[in-house]
């Protein structure tokens, strides 16, 4: 029974790592309608850059501060070059020029900083947390219980974020109709360049988390994909969602590896989700928090 | 309108049907039919619930309470799909064209049901696929030539003006050569002259293809110049239901268009 | 001026039906098949150019892989380009068939070896329209979904059941030496004359489908699934037919891919990786398009080869060596840019810009 909370808990602080990742995925769909598969790459490429600069010698807040502004100017450079040109195109269209533009930045960051495996020190050390490991026997980690609490903090911000602020609102405007949000004088330029900003800055965390846990490498970019069963469980556009359904990938992925690998010889984890979610989709596929489409015919 | 055509028995009856969708109410206990070979046309204020009412006969839409029987066939619903079989087609309000096509394939969709070589033949091509692909051809050819639009069937309808989506759209219902043809506001958006050579075609396709047809319209003249009996709805229930002069005069009628309020 | 219709009149139905209604194009159509099938192998055989040119490397390296790829193309096009259903498990659907078929030869001693190929797409079929069926609720990227799982799904299958691959390490399978009706097709060019015999034919029967009832019911489910089934086309059939044709076109591709190109391959190989590429080809070629395949194909299997080429020759004149992974980033940048170019420039890619050319051909050297 322990060993099944441990695999559980196991689980869950994994699936918060999924959680972050589909958190800038939601962001990115709520404001603009785009499925943003660079996500992936972003995650990649902001960790990645704060290693090159720490390798370069500066200090880690310096290296933050750096890989910061690059996220922003790749936020900009995005909506000048892929967005604003691609507006009012489908979907589909969207979401493959954003493959592209995942290819592209890859690219870019190997390029620029090397495409070996850089290691990454948070000085949160993954090891078992001593008192909890006395009382009941249980293996969890000092490193994920923090990833979590970080995780829930910036949850916590971004919703504040998205219902209290004006610039909030305007995001929120933009998700619905871009055609309403620009009647009433909302730009949508700016928007979209702050979202990308935001989700951006989401990639850095997300990216110095895993980066320290995995280490700074080019796999990283994978997690887009991770994310999707995420995004189906959750809903597309919910916050709440994509912790939720993080966690739920995460414990269910964990537990299906666990439990019944060992009848299937293992591997499970790399289609586990996918099959989780597909078929979640044929029951409701809206997930678990996402709005109910009704088209008009 | 010609005396020598013959209106026969119904063939299209609509008894009590109620729609809704979730706490929205689009229809209620709507009963009317419609007789082979006339023109019916449905008429009411906006929101009245006439495009769900050809929803629910072709079944994109699906009542909640009663039946639709058509050809003596009665059923609660059907699979859109199922109502082109039996021989009822349809155009839209908002123009459902398939846009990445040219009009001749566009038209030659409304054929895709009675064609009946599969996809092996059509693989090879020459020999059955072939022969049926020039037979239909020949078929929409006349369809093409009945509604003038020979000089467009290589455009890509996205190409066409909003009148001549309409005409094409027309055309590929038209193809499928169906007994029941339901039109949803076809003359929409057009101008005077564009109305009379779609009120032509209407009452052309009733005259030499006998087919009968069940039309929205807002335009009062058009309504009473095209069709046989009328049905009003107003809010989702059916207020007036007879000949063009009997409904114009009717108080109920002239109440719900002028907002006054019941 | 050369390109004219002029005079070039059509009387009957079917004579406007036809693949090539120009006469231009069809005496165009008539080269390159010449070229393709005669013109090239009797120029790899002519002793002055063989030594002058690699052509082993021209048919192994470029031409093989080029026609192989053009197929899958051609399997994606259909699926996601004519029917709207996007797909991200193309490489999935090429491993099924290079391990169906390599399995065929394996347990059926004697079996002719096209039947294999046909048996090993039909395999690939069945597989398809499995992961197909969720196209029957869901739409978009939803679907990719789907496809995901079957392209991880598929590949860990693979690996994980060792009986498919002959209980070797990791799934490796070598593919069983090409005979087909008896010739043993063992040199680059029969090889080459092998897939570009299989290559044309399935191209036909893609094209011929495309423009029949097959083709207009998918369009029309692409372009608006409500209004295709208020014409009566069937929804379930039209999407599942496509998953099905789509992927015995990416199974036999597979197999190609295993028996006339690697000779070894396994189940990493097909990763999600090689199913992008494909995507990339469609995208760039032109979706929709049966020409898109072919041009996209040319120019994504291409490319890398140019890089490396432009690389070396950059290396040899300057005379010092490039850092290592350079090349690789830079294709990499490049197939991200050209997607993105290609997306906001010319949605319908290569062959709507041929089709542009073809038209001011038309008017040339008039300007309109």
């Amino acid at each position: 029974m322990q060993f099944f909370f441990e695999v559980l808990i196991g689980g869950l602080l994994a699936g918060v790592m999924y959680s972050l990742v589909a958190l800038g995925f939601v962001l990115v769909y709520k404001a603009s309608g785009v499925f943003n598969f660079a996500q992936g790459a972003m995650v990649f490429f902001a960790a990645l850059t704060t290693v090159g600069f720490i390798s370069m010698g500066a200090p880690f807040w310096l290296a933050v501060a750096l890989a910061l502004a690059a996220m922003a100017a790749l936020a900009i450079f995005t909506e000048r070059v892929v967005l604003r040109p691609l507006v009012n195109q489908p979907q589909i269209t969207l979401f493959m020029a954003t493959i592209g533009l995942s290819f592209f930045i890859e690219g870019i960051a190997q390029l620029t900083w090397g495409a070996q495996v850089h290691a990454l020190d948070l000085g949160i050390a993954d090891e078992p947390i001593e008192w909890l490991m006395g009382k009941t026997g249980m293996n969890i980690s000092k490193f994920d219980l923090v990833a979590s609490g970080i995780a829930a903090a910036l949850v916590a911000v971004l919703a504040v974020f998205f219902n209290k602020t004006r610039t909030g609102r305007a995001l929120r405007a933009v998700a619905d109709d871009h055609q309403a949000a620009l009647a009433v004088g909302i730009s949508l330029q700016r928007i979209w360049v702050i979202v990308w900003m935001v989700a951006g800055f989401v990639a850095l965390v997300t990216g110095l988390l895993w980066g320290a846990r995995n280490g700074v490498q080019f796999a990283l970019t994978f997690l887009a994909l991770k994310a999707l069963p995420v995004l189906i469980l959750g809903g597309f556009e919910s916050i709440a969602g994509a912790i939720v359904g993080g966690l739920i990938v995460g414990a269910s992925e964990k537990l299906a590896e666990v439990y019944v690998g060992p009848y299937v010889g293992g591997g499970i984890e790399s289609w586990f989700p996918y099959v989780l979610a597909l078929a979640f989709l044929l029951v409701r596929p809206e997930g678990l928090f996402g709005e109910r489409r009704i088209d008009r015919v | 309108m010609p005396a020598d055509r013959k209106i026969g028995a119904a063939i299209l009856e609509i008894d009590g049907i109620s729609l809704a969708f979730g706490g929205v109410v689009a229809l209620q206990g709507v009963s009317f039919d419609v007789r082979e070979h006339e023109i019916r046309a449905i008429i009411g204020p906006n929101g009245a619930g006439k495009s769900s009412m050809l929803n629910v006969i072709n079944g994109v839409y699906h009542p909640q309470q009663g039946t639709v029987a058509f050809k003596g066939r009665r059923r609660r619903s059907v699979d859109p799909h199922q109502a082109a079989q039996q021989g009822i087609a349809r155009t839209f309000q908002n123009i459902a064209l398939f846009r990445g096509m040219t009009v001749l394939d566009n038209i030659m969709t409304g054929r895709n049901l009675k064609m009946k070589s599969n996809f092996l033949q059509q693989a090879v091509y020459w020999g059955a696929a072939r022969r049926e692909e020039l037979e239909h051809r020949a078929r929409v050819e006349t369809v093409i030539d009945f509604l003038e639009i020979q000089h467009i069937r290589k455009t890509p309808v996205g190409r066409l003006p909003y009148g001549l989506q309409k005409r094409v759209e027309l055309a590929r219902a038209l193809a499928a050569e169906p007994e029941l043809l339901l039109l949803d506001e076809p003359m929409a958006g057009m101008n005077l002259e564009e109305k009379q050579d779609m009120s032509r075609f209407i009452l052309d396709v009733n005259d030499q293809m006998g087919t009968s047809i069940v039309l929205i319209e807002h335009d009062m003249s058009v309504v009473m110049d095209l069709s046989d009996r009328v049905v009003v709805l107003d809010y989702g229930r059916k207020i007036a239901d007879g000949t063009p002069d009997e409904v114009r005069s009717n108080k109920g009628v002239i109440d719900a268009y002028l907002g006054v309020a019941h | 001026m050369f390109y004219r219709e002029a005079g070039q009149f059509k009387s009957t139905y079917a004579a406007d039906q036809q693949l090539f209604p120009i006469r231009q194009d069809r005496i165009g159509m008539a080269i390159l098949l010449a070229v393709a099938f005669a013109g090239v192998p009797l120029a790899a055989a002519t002793p002055m150019l063989a030594g002058a040119i690699d052509f082993n490397y021209w048919f192994s390296g470029m031409l093989i892989p080029f026609l192989i790829f053009s197929l899958a193309a051609l399997g994606l096009n259909i699926l996601t380009g004519y029917a709207g259903q996007l797909s991200l498990g193309t490489a999935a659907f090429m491993a099924v068939g290079a391990f169906a078929a390599y399995n065929f030869e394996l347990r059926l001693p004697g079996i002719p070896m096209l039947l294999s190929f046909v048996l090993a797409g039909i395999v690939a079929a069945l597989i398809g329209i499995v992961f197909g069926l969720p196209s029957l609720r869901i739409k978009g990227f939803y679907l990719a979904v789907a496809t995901l799982a079957a392209q991880f799904f598929v590949v860990w299958a693979l690996t994980k059941f060792g009986w498919l691959s002959n209980y070797s390490s990791s799934g490796v399978i070598t593919a069983q030496k090409l005979v087909v009706f008896g010739y043993a097709v063992d040199t680059p060019v029969k090889r080459y004359l092998l897939v570009l015999a299989i290559v044309s034919v399935m191209a036909l029967a893609a094209k011929n489908m495309v423009r029949s009832a097959t083709g207009r019911a998918w369009m029309a489910v692409r372009d608006m699934d409500v209004a295709a089934e208020v014409v009566g086309i069937p929804m379930m059939k039209t999407k599942l037919l496509a998953f099905a044709i789509s992927s015995f076109y990416c199974g036999v591709a597979g197999a190609l891919y295993a028996f006339a190109y690697l000779g070894t391959v396994e189940p990493a190989g097909f990763d999600l990786d090689l199913s992008f590429r494909v995507l990339f080809m469609i995208i760039v070629g032109g979706v929709g398009s049966i020409l898109g395949s072919f041009l996209g194909a040319a120019f994504i299997v291409l490319l890398p080869i140019f890089m490396d080429l432009w690389a070396t020759s950059i290396e040899r004149s300057f005379g010092f060596a490039l850092p290592a992974g350079l090349v690789s980033n830079l294709t990499l940048i490049l197939f991200g840019a050209l997607i993105v170019f290609f997306l906001v420039v010319e949605p319908l890619g290569l062959a709507r810009l041929w089709q542009i050319a073809k038209e001011k051909l038309r008017l040339w050297p008039f300007p309109h």
